[in-house]
């Protein structure tokens, strides 16, 4: 197994973190209401709380002195490994809850499938992060079905809030070669065998919302590949400000 | 925090009560407080009383909600990933706080729909510290350092405030506020011990947030009209300038320690009282913003209504599920 390979499964792990992280801390203060303001803080750790982890690890098996801060704070928009999905904006709350229900519902099983990764640290970090996402799965699902299942008004906004998020869907279980050999390995998660799964939780939410599941779309791609949306570079821009603006500084 | 008494007093008489109080059950309840009980809310309590706890505490609900847009708009720009997730708790925190104190208000008889009414109408009021920008990473630090520093010297007397929910959301708060404390001064350790562009902007913060923080423990005593009544109800413990004394003794040298200079050519260690003179507080200043005419106010107040008129269709949705759920089990 090479380092390079590790190096690049813990980047998308640890980007995908940071990135949602990063648009839910967006939310703070600004919520629809207060215990949602909280919900969302929460979740925006946890998802950092993780990143930090993934990006340290990503740092340890590179070997070029990087820790986490300098992989969060010093990489452009083409080294950023995460899926499209998270990078998306945060809309109005309901496009918020579309991508977090099903970024959640999808990193709940990843994780899962994580816990027993040939790789300790990796499995140490899924074992602790699996529970706290099932919470962010709960939330998002609940969001959903109120959503879904309110007024015309609110059923409306989630259904254009799902339609904006699903072309970014098929991303999440895409396995290309640059982590096809850990999967080998038993290192990282073969995303593939998690779709059925997947799929039956999302549709199960959607009837209970009484939401119809989005029609079909050719896909969006190239999140891992460093060939993102035009939202990433702003939100880089804003995260990395500091460190770009005063470099070498200690904060 | 943020406590103090918030009304531009020289526009408004104490309040009154309506009607003339039971004088027997008045001297029972005034007994009771003076021997430093609890008054729980199903208590019998004077309707001054009441009103007088309701505006103080949801003016400190307000405070804590409104104090999450000056820090929360540096979460997206935190300088290191552990920053950003101690920047993001401590936010959230100071939502908590304002949830527990919504909560305790509403055991007097109000709703925080009726408490969040009144603060976009401009009615209610918040503390005035949360209406200057925050320009800096260091402003961070100081809002920490000064701002929640200054909020446990007006709350740890209040843990033993007589109104039993108000005293233990207190208890509750105190523990946070201590945290919030710590992590803004080492900020400013951080800065203070970094690159001359980062003393540069502890300095700045420093400058900008020292008077606006010792504003925070409301007018002088001897412009404070209510003081003495709350003080006899023990809603408050101990007055303005007490607490403000306190504050400036024990913040200067933290200053000191970090080479940071406090702007205020007239502070002087005073061996006789064994305490610092300081200079004259720009009164003017404060009872401007007070009355709405800080730098950021309308700002802040735009951001908490945008943020409530654009969530609207998010509880009404709550709101129809629910009753959807409750029709569907009742006909089950
Ligand atoms: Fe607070
Ligand atoms: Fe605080």
């Amino acid at each position: 197994m090479s380092d390079k390979a590790l190096f690049e499964y813990a980047c998308r792990l640890g980007d995908d973190s940071l990135i949602l992280g990063q648009r839910l801390s967006e939310w703070c203060g600004h919520a629809p209401m207060l215990e949602i303001d909280l919900s969302l803080a929460n979740i925006g750790l946890d998802l950092i709380g993780q990143a930090t982890h993934f990006l340290k690890l990503a740092g340890d098996v590179e070997g070029k002195g990087r820790d986490a801060d300098a992989l969060a704070f010093r990489r452009d928009v083409l080294d950023f490994r995460n899926c499209l999905l998270v990078e998306q904006p945060n809309g109005d709350f309901a496009q918020t809850i579309a991508r977090q229900f099903l970024f959640s519902n999808w990193q709940e099983l990843l994780f899962r499938d994580l816990t027993r990764s040939r790789n300790e640290t990796i499995a140490a970090i899924a074992a602790k992060a699996v529970k706290e996402v099932a919470y962010h799965t709960r939330f998002a699902d609940e969001w959903m079905v109120r959503l879904g299942d309110g007024t015309d008004e609110s059923r409306g906004r989630i259904a254009a809030g799902l339609d904006w998020m699903w072309r970014f869907v098929d991303e999440l279980f895409e396995v290309d070669a640059a982590i096809a050999p850990l999967i080998a390995a038993g290192i990282g998660a073969d995303v593939r065998a998690l779709r059925t799964e997947w799929d039956a939780r999302v549709a199960k939410t959607l009837a209970d919302a009484t939401l119809e599941l989005p029609k079909p779309r050719r896909a969006t791609l190239g999140g891992r590949a460093g060939h993102h949306s035009e939202h990433l570079g702003h939100l880089l821009s804003e995260m990395q400000f500091l460190q770009r603006a005063y470099p070498g500084a200690t904060w | 925090m943020y406590t103090t008494e918030l009304d531009d007093n020289k526009k408004k008489p104490a309040t009154v009560p309506s009607a003339p109080e039971d004088p027997v059950r008045l001297a029972a309840f005034e007994a009771r407080v003076a021997a430093d009980d609890f008054i729980e809310p199903k208590d019998w309590m004077p309707e001054a009383y009441r009103k007088t706890l309701i505006r103080q505490i949801s003016q400190h609900a307000h405070s804590e909600i409104v104090g999450m847009l000056p820090e929360g708009n540096w979460i997206t720009r935190a300088p290191s990933l552990r920053r950003k997730a101690v920047l993001l708790a401590k936010v959230q925190d100071e939502g908590g706080h304002g949830l527990y104190l919504y909560a305790a208000a509403e055991t007097l008889g109000t709703s925080r729909d009726e408490m969040i009414e009144a603060l976009h109408s401009g009615r209610a009021k918040y503390s005035t510290i949360f209406n200057y920008p925050t320009l800096t990473w260091a402003d961070i630090g100081a809002i920490g350092w000064l701002v929640d520093g200054a909020a446990i010297m007006n709350q740890v007397p209040l843990q033993r405030t007589s109104y039993g929910p108000y005293a233990r959301a207190m208890v509750r708060i105190c523990k946070e506020e201590s945290f919030h404390q710590r992590q803004g001064y080492e900020i400013m350790m951080t800065l203070a011990a970094g690159t001359a562009e980062q003393k540069r902007m502890a300095q700045s913060a420093l400058d900008r947030w020292w008077w606006p923080s010792l504003m925070m423990f409301g007018p002088p005593d001897d412009n404070s009209p209510n003081s003495a009544q709350s003080m006899r109800w023990r809603i408050k413990r101990e007055t303005n300038d007490q607490i403000r004394q306190k504050f400036i003794d024990v913040t200067v040298p933290q200053a000191e320690a970090i080479d940071l200079q406090v702007p205020d050519p007239a502070l002087k260690w005073n061996e006789t009282r064994g305490s610092y003179d300081f200079g004259e507080i720009d009164w003017e200043e404060f009872y401007a913003v007070v009355r709405g005419e800080g730098p950021l106010a309308k700002e802040r107040m735009n951001a908490r209504v945008k943020a409530w008129e654009e969530g609207a269709w998010v509880r009404e949705a709550a709101m129809a599920h629910a009753d959807k759920r409750r029709v569907r089990a009742a006909a089950e």
